[in-house]
């Protein structure tokens, strides 16, 4: 006869890669646990398992972090609408061409500076890096020009130091962009298709950034292998990581992954908060190639954002990476004004574990055992 | 409401709402559109499992599985009808009738022996044995004035499970 009370352990480890979900979660969520005897209306009455379900159902927080929250439309009567009309003409018309014409001479003597260079200096590295470096940061500032990017920069300026790790939220792309443009970082990113690959394997690559394919399961090693001995080196640009690892929506922050929190180095937190006045920012890559997104930010007025560089922050003694990841989550969200949510970014792409639910089924199992043990 | 317009007219909404019997206001009908058509992502008129599964909460949940078999491929109408026990103006009825329905997989009004130890299982995993469960359920029953061999109607349902203070609400955010 089965000792009662000896719950079965569960067969799926304990992920150690992400905090508590139920901390987050409203209490009372989970299965109802019987109080006293257990009675025939306590097994029968799954309404708050069904709440929960129906809930989920209606609203959720993870896909409110993904959804484009268009900025409200102020074009709705007859004194603003032809104003409006005027600014698409001049936005398409005017200001979209000359954009076009900037980012092309920009391309023009990037390139035109940026071959010879990397071609002539091949034997002089430390020459042709640094030139290189601030190449990139050329085109970046004429990228950022052509969608008039109005960023305020908050904070002090990072430094080149060993042993610096980056960490911002993530919205778009363009993140990096922005960023860029002020330091040369050598950015975490996931490889892309088309133009913007031939871009990252080509001229990325001499700032010393780091790719990682999210679909391919070994790749986590090779890129963490990567991550560390570029951190060490202490003539390779700061990195600069997206723990969050998927684009969100600029109003909530989604789990931080822990990679980027034990490489046993300074973290420095960069918060990124985008103004929605003019164009929403938040590349909803399910929703458009990137292409379409600059193109959608190339005829906008402009696209405001805020970034600020904030306190650098140590591992603690007696905290796990994660709690360290959440902590400057937690530092990160409040700045830029962001709501946190528990879910994964990477539940974008694939369902969860079940080791949620099993949580929540051991819970409930106990209790059935307890008065089991009570007969 | 044809299947590929995304925008609801006054006429659709008094029809949705006359079909769950007034249960939801016209905004959270709205709303409720709002999410039925960002769950249908390639517009087809209903909610396919996979986009449910793609919710994270509703993944977790233990009677997910039972719920999709009752949700999925439903239209806004239907969908709404299935959501409306958990409206706060839902009567209790509806809510111990949806709780019924749950159990009754085979949806022949008889609530089994079995049906009973599988909703249990959803609910207890892997943590309670078959025998335990057996054990836990006839005790239980036997106690309540029913045997392992007794089939369940939405009336027993009423008389164990209904009592005034059944909490099943759901809010619908309304902008």
């Amino acid at each position: 006869m089965d000792t009662p009370g000896n719950l079965k352990t569960s067969s799926s480890e304990f992920d150690l890669d992400r905090p508590n979900i139920e901390d987050y979660l409203p209490s009372g969520s989970s299965i109802q646990e019987p109080h006293g005897k257990l009675r025939l209306r306590d097994l029968l009455d799954i309404s708050p398992t069904l709440t929960e379900a129906a809930g989920a159902i209606v609203d959720d927080s993870f896909t409110r972090c993904f959804k484009s929250n268009p900025p409200e439309p102020w074009n709705w009567n007859v004194y603003l609408f032809p104003l409006w009309c005027c600014g698409v003409v001049i936005r398409y018309g005017i200001l979209f061409p000359v954009r076009v014409l900037v980012l092309a001479i920009g391309w023009i003597i990037f390139l035109a500076s940026y071959i010879p260079v990397h071609i002539l200096l091949k034997g002089q590295d430390k020459l042709r890096k640094k030139i290189e470096r601030c190449l990139v940061e050329l085109i970046c500032m004429f990228f950022v020009a052509s969608w008039t990017g109005v960023v305020k920069y908050h904070g002090p300026r990072p430094s080149m130091r060993p042993k610096q790790v980056f960490v911002a939220n993530h919205t778009s792309m363009i993140d990096f962009i922005i960023l860029e443009q002020m330091t040369p970082f050598a950015v975490i990113m996931q490889k892309h298709p088309g133009w913007v690959g031939l871009l990252q394997s080509t001229i990325l690559e001499s700032v010393g950034c780091i790719w990682f394919n999210r679909s391919e399961a070994k790749d986590r090693e090779i890129v963490a292998k990567k991550l560390r001995d570029h951190v060490r080196g202490a003539d390779n640009n700061p990195v600069l990581i997206f723990p969050e690892g998927t684009c969100v929506n600029n109003h909530y922050t989604v789990m931080f992954k822990k990679g980027a929190f034990e490489l046993d180095s300074t973290v420095c937190p960069i918060a990124i908060k985008y103004n929605k006045i003019f164009v929403d920012a938040f590349w909803n890559s399910r929703k458009q190639s990137f292409t379409m997104h600059l193109l959608q930010l190339m005829t906008s007025w402009a696209v405001v954002c805020d970034v600020w560089y904030l306190e650098p922050q140590n591992l603690r003694p007696g905290e796990t990476p994660i709690e360290f990841a959440e902590r400057v989550r937690d530092i990160i969200s409040v700045r830029a004004g962001l709501k946190k949510v528990p879910w994964d970014g990477y539940l974008k792409y694939s369902r969860p574990s079940p080791k949620h639910r099993e949580r929540k089924q051991q819970s409930f199992a106990e209790s059935v055992l307890r008065s089991l043990e009570e007969k | 409401m044809g299947n590929t317009s995304s925008m609801l007219t006054q006429y659709d909404i008094e029809e949705v709402q006359q079909h769950c019997s007034n249960t939801f206001s016209q905004q959270e009908i709205v709303s409720l559109y709002q999410r039925f058509c960002q769950l249908d992502r390639n517009g087809c008129g209903f909610v396919p499992a996979e986009e449910f599964l793609s919710v994270p909460e509703f993944a977790v949940n233990p009677l997910s599985q039972r719920l999709l078999r009752m949700v999925e491929g439903l239209n806004f109408k239907e969908f709404v009808a299935f959501l409306s026990p958990f409206s706060p103006r839902a009567p209790l009825q509806h809510k111990i009738e949806f709780i019924f329905k749950v159990y009754d997989s085979d949806g022949n009004g008889k609530v089994t022996f079995n049906d009973m130890l599988d909703v249990l299982h959803d609910l207890t995993g892997q943590f309670v044995s078959e025998q335990q469960r057996e054990q836990v359920l006839t005790c239980v029953l036997e106690e309540a004035g029913y045997t392992k061999d007794s089939l369940l109607v939405l009336s027993d349902f009423v008389k164990i499970v209904g009592n005034s203070d059944l909490k099943m609400e759901v809010e619908v955010p309304v902008d």
